[in-house]
């Protein structure tokens, strides 16, 4: 390993507030001053954190409509073609269709009884879209992740129960352990604390 | 330091849904000190006792595993009795659990933040107690796995144009969805308890099922978007899981369940008879715990006003029923309400549903019966024997007496049937025991969002703080 540089020594610095509104005049003054790659820490969701910190809308629900598409479309495909809804002439030319297909006449109704399939299809589509919903959510917010830098910090013990706050990270272009930690201290928040790389 | 923890006590208000003073602090610590605390002594007792019963579940369904279906009061021409009726009972208790974490959610109701955990608590619980009983009713549940489509040795596929196929897809459905949409909003209050957790043990066992959470603003926008969408996608699914519940019965060319009725009042009659549950369950867990803060008079106002909404449909329903066995002008139907329905073997349990569905529960119109906790608290247990009342008359008055008249029976339930119904109180409980003990009832992060001092304002637009 070569030396890392100096400034990668710690994680960022950690300023602890004790109500989100002084948590959110906090973030919108960070963003004035220029700095990116911060976060904010609450134990509940804070409204206009997000925009104060200057972070983008996400993509969740495009991801979860296609979930449930994808939903769909696997309840369909796969009641038409096990129904043998694919008709037996097209075995020659697709294969796979007659190794699913289970024709059963009920009654003389059509293989195809595609009004018949739409509650399985619904239910799929629901199914998948939850999926994506909480795993998408889960996946894309880096959970589950047991360790992080964060948790070295006694205080942060605090951010799920009654305190909010301010990270500025070490990655950020215009980090200076100094110059920052005395731009955090202007916010007069109720502790500063190093979080340890 | 905070406002609201400076501030005096208010007179308390009525209509109010969340009393004393509290601040992000004493909110968090007053509903985890229940899971993180000594365990109490009517804990032990009421767990001991649900324990108890579910030992009764255990032999009933050991038995059925040895000596099989026979055990129970079964046969032809009544092939569907007990296991059906608790079937749809369990599982429409179950349905309250959504529609308040769900439909309340997406209707801005306010008052489902303290008992949404709690019902969703109950709705899985209910669930697994509800889908017991198919698996039961299979005689070899060992092969449940063929309900499945799966590409077996054999080429066999289920056979999708059957309600019972489409009951499968919604039960596990809405099982699966349930149990992600209560263990999502566990997670920051899991986080809460691993912070606060003193033993090495909890900590570290809070620490996996929080999976690491850290409150990120990004990662609480995200996880809001989700919730707010996952509860819509509850909300369809609650609604159509009732819907296909009736289909097993309305498709059937069956006179009296042939119904175009059924979907909209079984739907109904599920929220009826699970608010009644959250009711019964809500008044003696704030009692124990000291939580009438949190679940204020409000909240059980509110729901027995739901009650009284959602049972006007099912009265509607049962009025529908007896008119259209009428106007068909099917003698069969007609026969079928008037000596096997509303009159005959089963007008007893008839009048007496009509009475714990459509008469007892008017009280509710008035103020004194919503508050009164004695009375709310009696209602709700009737209503309860009510809805399992209708869907006994709903299975039984039909099936003895299929379309040939030499093959007319008669249908009693077994010592085993009995048992196997009491057993299921006892998972059911023995599971809300430990969900008491273990996981917080109520949605702390939720609470804290109620405080005032959690509002914010445009950053710079002057304010108070």
């Amino acid at each position: 390993m070569g030396a890392a540089p100096a400034k990668m020594a710690s994680f960022g610095l950690l300023a602890e507030f004790d109500n989100p509104q002084a948590l959110v005049d906090a973030a919108d003054r960070a963003r004035r001053e220029g700095f990116v790659k911060m976060e904010g820490y609450s134990p509940f969701p804070v409204e206009g954190l997000r925009e104060a910190l200057g972070q983008k809308r996400t993509l969740m629900p495009v991801a979860i409509f296609f979930g449930g598409i994808t939903g769909t479309i696997t309840g369909f495909m796969l009641q038409t073609l096990t129904s043998g809804g694919l008709p037996a002439e097209w075995d020659a030319w697709i294969p796979f269709n007659q190794w699913f297909s289970y024709r059963l006449n009920i009654a003389g109704r059509p293989f195809f009884s595609w009004q018949a399939f739409v509650p399985p299809m619904f239910e799929l589509t629901i199914l998948f879209a939850a999926f994506t919903a909480v795993f998408g959510m889960l996946a894309i917010n880096g959970y589950p992740r047991l360790n992080h830098p964060l948790f070295e910090v006694p205080e942060f013990g605090r951010a799920s129960v009654d305190r909010f706050f301010l990270c500025i990270e070490s990655e950020d272009k215009l980090y200076d352990n100094e110059k920052t930690r005395e731009f955090l201290k202007n916010l007069k928040p109720l502790t500063i604390s190093e979080v340890p790389a | 330091m905070t406002d609201m923890a400076t501030k005096e006590a208010k007179v308390p208000d009525k209509d109010s849904l969340f009393t004393g003073t509290y601040n992000f602090g004493t909110v968090t610590s007053k509903i985890n000190d229940i899971v993180t605390g000594p365990t109490g002594k009517g804990w032990v007792v009421g767990f001991a006792v649900s324990f108890l019963i579910l030992q009764v579940l255990l032999m009933a369904v050991t038995w059925l595993l040895y000596e099989g279906i026979g055990t129970w009061g079964v046969n032809v021409p009544v092939g569907w009795g007990f296991d059906i009726i608790n079937f749809v009972w369990w599982i429409g208790i179950g349905h309250a659990g959504t529609l308040i974490s769900a439909i309340l959610l997406l209707f801005h109701q306010q008052w489902r933040t303290s008992i949404n955990r709690f019902a969703e608590a109950m709705t899985l619980f209910a669930v697994a107690c509800a889908g017991l009983y198919p698996l039961a009713h299979m005689g070899r549940p060992w092969f449940f796995y063929w309900l499945m489509p799966y590409p077996s040795t054999m080429q066999l596929w289920p056979q999708f144009r059957s309600p019972l196929i489409w009951d499968v897809f919604a039960v596990s459905t809405y099982l699966t969805v349930s149990l992600l949409f209560w263990y999502t909003g566990l997670v920051p209050d899991f986080a809460s308890l691993r912070d606060r957790a003193k033993n090495i043990w909890a900590r570290r066992a809070y620490g996996i099922l929080s999976l690491g959470w850290r409150g990120a603003a990004r990662h609480w926008h995200r996880y809001e978007t989700s919730y707010l969408l996952l509860a819509g996608l509850s909300t369809p699914l609650v609604l159509s899981v009732h819907t296909i519940v009736s289909f097993d019965f309305a498709v059937g060319n069956v006179p009296g369940w042939h119904a175009t009725i059924f979907p909209p009042y079984f739907v109904a009659g599920a929220v009826f008879a699970g608010f009644a549950m959250v009711v019964n369950l809500a008044i003696p867990a704030r009692a124990a715990y000291g939580l009438k803060d949190y679940i204020t008079d409000k909240h059980l106002d509110n729901m027995a006003k739901v009650m009284l909404a959602s049972g006007w449909i099912v009265f509607f329903g049962y009025g529908v029923e007896a008119f259209m066995a009428y106007y068909s002008g099917s003698p069969e139907e007609r026969d079928l309400f008037m000596k096997n329905r509303a009159f005959g073997p089963y007008g007893l349990w008839y009048w007496m549903l009509i009475l714990c569905n459509g008469i007892i529960p008017q009280l509710f119109w008035w103020e004194y019966f919503r508050r009164s906790m004695f009375w709310l608290w009696m209602i709700s247990f009737v209503i309860n024997i009510g809805m399992w009342l209708e869907r006994f008359v709903i299975l039984m008055s039909l099936q003895r007496i299929p379309w040939q008249s030499s093959a007319w029976g008669q249908y009693s339930p077994t010592f085993w049937d009995l048992s196997t119904y009491f057993g299921t109180f006892g998972l059911f409980f023995t599971l809300f025991f430990l969900f008491l003990r273990l996981v917080p009832m109520i949605s702390a992060f939720e609470m804290k969002h109620m405080l005032p001092e959690s509002h914010t304002h445009a950053p710079g637009s002057g304010g108070h703080h």
